[in-house]
């Protein structure tokens, strides 16, 4: 029914089972809406934050969604700048994951301030010294630079390219992709390390404050370091999971390992690097502040082996992986290896974020735990919901794989008849 | 600096962990001060709005050795690299270089909370529900300051609205400067143990500046550099102990 609005060359299931596949989604949603609009409406009352737990599930979400979302910036990085070519086969996916992980930051973060109509204060009466500030400016700019990019991927639509402007203009904007990827670059440098800088400077936080180069603490760059490795994986997974559900061979075959050998080359010096800042906290940062850095891991259930399945488990292990020729080429290994980095950034924003609030900074003062509302929870989905929708839309009606239509499509045995006859999901 | 004074100022607060009982007059001469709303009835200890806060400790021993006391725990001031004022994105802390004030300005505040996530000391507080107050009592709403709206963060300010007040009287006096003890918060007025001395830290002959120096008071977490201008005065070890050393204890009982 909708076959004319599919790129040329490529099957879709049929919009029956689509519809299918959205509806569940849409009640997320839905749900989720509700949720956020209650907080909007009758205020962030309606969340399990507190004056001790200022910051809650959604900082997590968003800064976890930055950093799986910086396969954008990386992937174009690679491919603008470096001419990494291989990387074109992904390069359209990754542009929507980027699109999605920001856009759903940037709402989810709407959400989360007590003024959401004052959001333009920011710009009117910024404070040049705050990491929040050059947070706020370059994901703005690199949010309108990801819409850019991703305008060029619509306008490709088999029916909308039957206009000749938007032909024309898709044009245009394709040629300037370079220098749009360079900017998405030095926006992304600037905002993934704030990111991490916006707990790292923190003096009154002495399990999240670090030491750093000039205004810059150790965390701004292990946030960039973290961001880069984990966007390729992320792309990876998504791409491998969307092969899975689809049924399609999307890529390649030496391209998913392509950007797991990336990711594994990345995150060698990460490891390197948080290892060594987290020796020097331990034996200088922290004490210089008064606290002995076992004493933030006596808390249960925030012990000290969560550093080390950061730093070995969800680090060295994937590094590893990811590095051996002969494992990579294994979509197990490879597969597996990409949830671990994946996860690993997750815990490691889990761990700047929602630990360092819970541990009391007064000596007097106590452990405390955080459980988020159903409203927070329903908001958190709700992002959720919202990507798999875009990304959804996207994958059937836009060209997010160039390479598919060329590559020869497996056929499952036992969908042989019906599949052969009509597009499989 | 402030047009109306000559020299800076570097207001600040000495308490007596010794003098306080712990009664909480301090707590609610604040809020009846600075309008302050009262709890909603499903605030709890951790949402609900209270500039000074009176943490209860324990020397932990059994009965009958058990031994009690009480921190007032408000915004430190902090006078160096003010941690809520650094980090605010949109200049909604500032600190008054005439008075060493850190204040908030929350008709310019995001809500982000970054501030509140920045304070050593969590002083700060958010507005999660309108305020409101029950039928009549708007009456006694202190005219010389302005209430706050839901989705904004708010903290001590040393009381500015009598800041204002004996400014202006001094200047209908043909001054400049304030007179020692012409300006006072009202925990410190409010406080019947006397346990609250505020003043100029500049000022080496005032009281406060006196009880700073003294061999029996410190600041807390005075390690992480952050210069607060309140000085806490106890000649009990345990108290001094328990006070400075972080993470001392898993759990305590919260003011």
């Amino acid at each position: 029914m909708d076959s004319h609005l599919m790129p040329r060359g490529v099957r879709r299931c049929p919009l029956a089972q689509f519809l299918l596949w959205i509806l569940p989604w849409c009640a997320l949603l839905a749900f989720g809406l509700y949720g956020a609009g209650l907080c909007l409406v009758k205020g962030l009352n309606q969340t399990n934050m507190d004056n001790r737990f200022a910051f809650g599930l959604w900082i997590f979400l968003d800064l976890t969604a930055i950093a799986l979302g910086a396969g954008a910036f990386f992937t174009g990085f690679l491919l603008y700048i470096l001419k990494k070519s291989e990387l074109k086969a992904v390069i359209n996916s990754a542009v929507v994951i980027g699109f999605i992980c920001y856009s759903g930051a940037v709402a989810a973060l709407l959400v989360d301030v007590g003024q959401p109509l004052r959001f333009w204060f920011t710009f009117w009466h910024p404070n040049v010294h705050s990491m929040l500030t050059e947070i706020t400016f370059c994901i703005t700019c690199y949010l309108t630079v990801l819409c850019i990019e991703y305008v060029p991927i619509v306008l490709k639509n088999r029916k909308l390219r039957q206009i000749p402007s938007f032909l024309v203009f898709e044009f245009e904007l394709h040629k300037s992709m370079p220098v749009l990827a360079g900017v998405g670059t030095f926006l992304s440098f600037f905002h993934q390390g704030s990111l991490g800088g916006l707990y790292g400077v923190l003096r009154g936080r002495p399990f999240a404050f670090r030491e750093g180069f000039a205004i810059w603490p150790s965390t701004f760059f292990l946030f960039l370091l973290s961001a880069a490795a984990a966007g390729p994986a992320f792309i990876l997974l998504t791409t491998w999971v969307v092969s899975k559900i689809s049924g399609k061979q999307l890529v390649r075959a030496a391209v998913l390992p392509l950007l797991g050998r990336i990711s594994g080359v990345l995150l060698i010096p990460y490891v390197l690097l948080k290892s060594v800042d987290t020796l020097v906290w331990i034996d200088r940062t922290a004490p210089a502040r008064g606290f002995a850095a076992h004493q933030f891991f006596i808390w249960k259930p925030f012990g000290a082996w969560m550093l080390f399945a950061e730093i070995l488990l969800f680090g060295l292990l994937p590094a590893l992986i990811l590095l051996r020729r002969h494992l990579r080429q294994s979509t197990g290994w490879l597969v597996s290896a990409a949830v671990l980095v994946c996860l690993g950034v997750t815990l490691n924003r889990f761990v700047l974020t929602l630990q360092t609030l819970s541990l009391p900074t007064l000596p007097f003062d106590a452990f405390l735990t955080y459980m988020p509302s159903w409203q927070e929870t329903a908001t958190f989905l709700a992002v959720v919901a919202y990507g798999v929708l875009i990304y959804s839309f996207s994958f059937r009606y836009l060209t997010l794989f160039p390479e598919e239509k060329d590559l020869p499509q497996p056929v499952r045995s036992h969908e042989t008849e019906r599949v052969v006859m009509e597009p499989v999901c | 600096m402030s047009a109306t004074q000559t020299k800076p100022a570097r207001y600040g607060m000495a308490i007596d962990l010794d003098r306080c009982t712990g009664c909480g007059a301090c707590m609610i001469g604040c809020a009846v001060e600075n309008n302050v709303p009262p709890a909603r009835p499903e605030a709890t200890p951790r949402t609900g709005i209270t500039w000074m806060r009176v943490y209860q400790i324990s020397n932990g021993a059994p009965f009958p050795d058990r031994r009690a006391a009480f921190i007032p725990i408000l915004c430190q001031q902090c006078g160096n690299e003010t941690p809520c004022a650094a980090v605010c994105p949109q200049e909604a802390v500032e600190v008054d270089p005439a008075t060493g004030i850190v204040d908030q300005m929350p008709q310019r505040c995001l809500g982000c909370r970054y501030c509140m996530a920045a304070c050593p000391y969590h002083a700060r507080y958010f507005n999660w529900w309108d305020p409101q107050w029950p039928p009549g009592m708007e009456r006694t709403l202190n005219p010389d300051v302005a209430t706050r709206m839901r989705g904004v963060v708010e903290k001590c300010n040393f009381c500015h609205g009598r800041l204002h007040a004996a400014r202006t009287h001094a200047a209908t006096e043909g001054r400049r400067d304030l007179l020692p003890g012409e300006y006072v918060p009202a925990c410190a007025e409010a406080c019947p143990a006397e346990a609250i001395v505020f003043g100029d830290l500049n000022d080496a002959a005032s009281e406060v500046a006196k009880l700073a120096r003294d061999g029996h008071s410190f600041r807390i977490l005075e390690r992480l550099g952050t210069d607060s201008k309140i000085y806490y005065r106890t000649a009990r070890a345990w108290v001094r102990a328990a006070a400075e050393e972080p993470a001392a204890r898993k759990e305590n009982d919260r003011g």
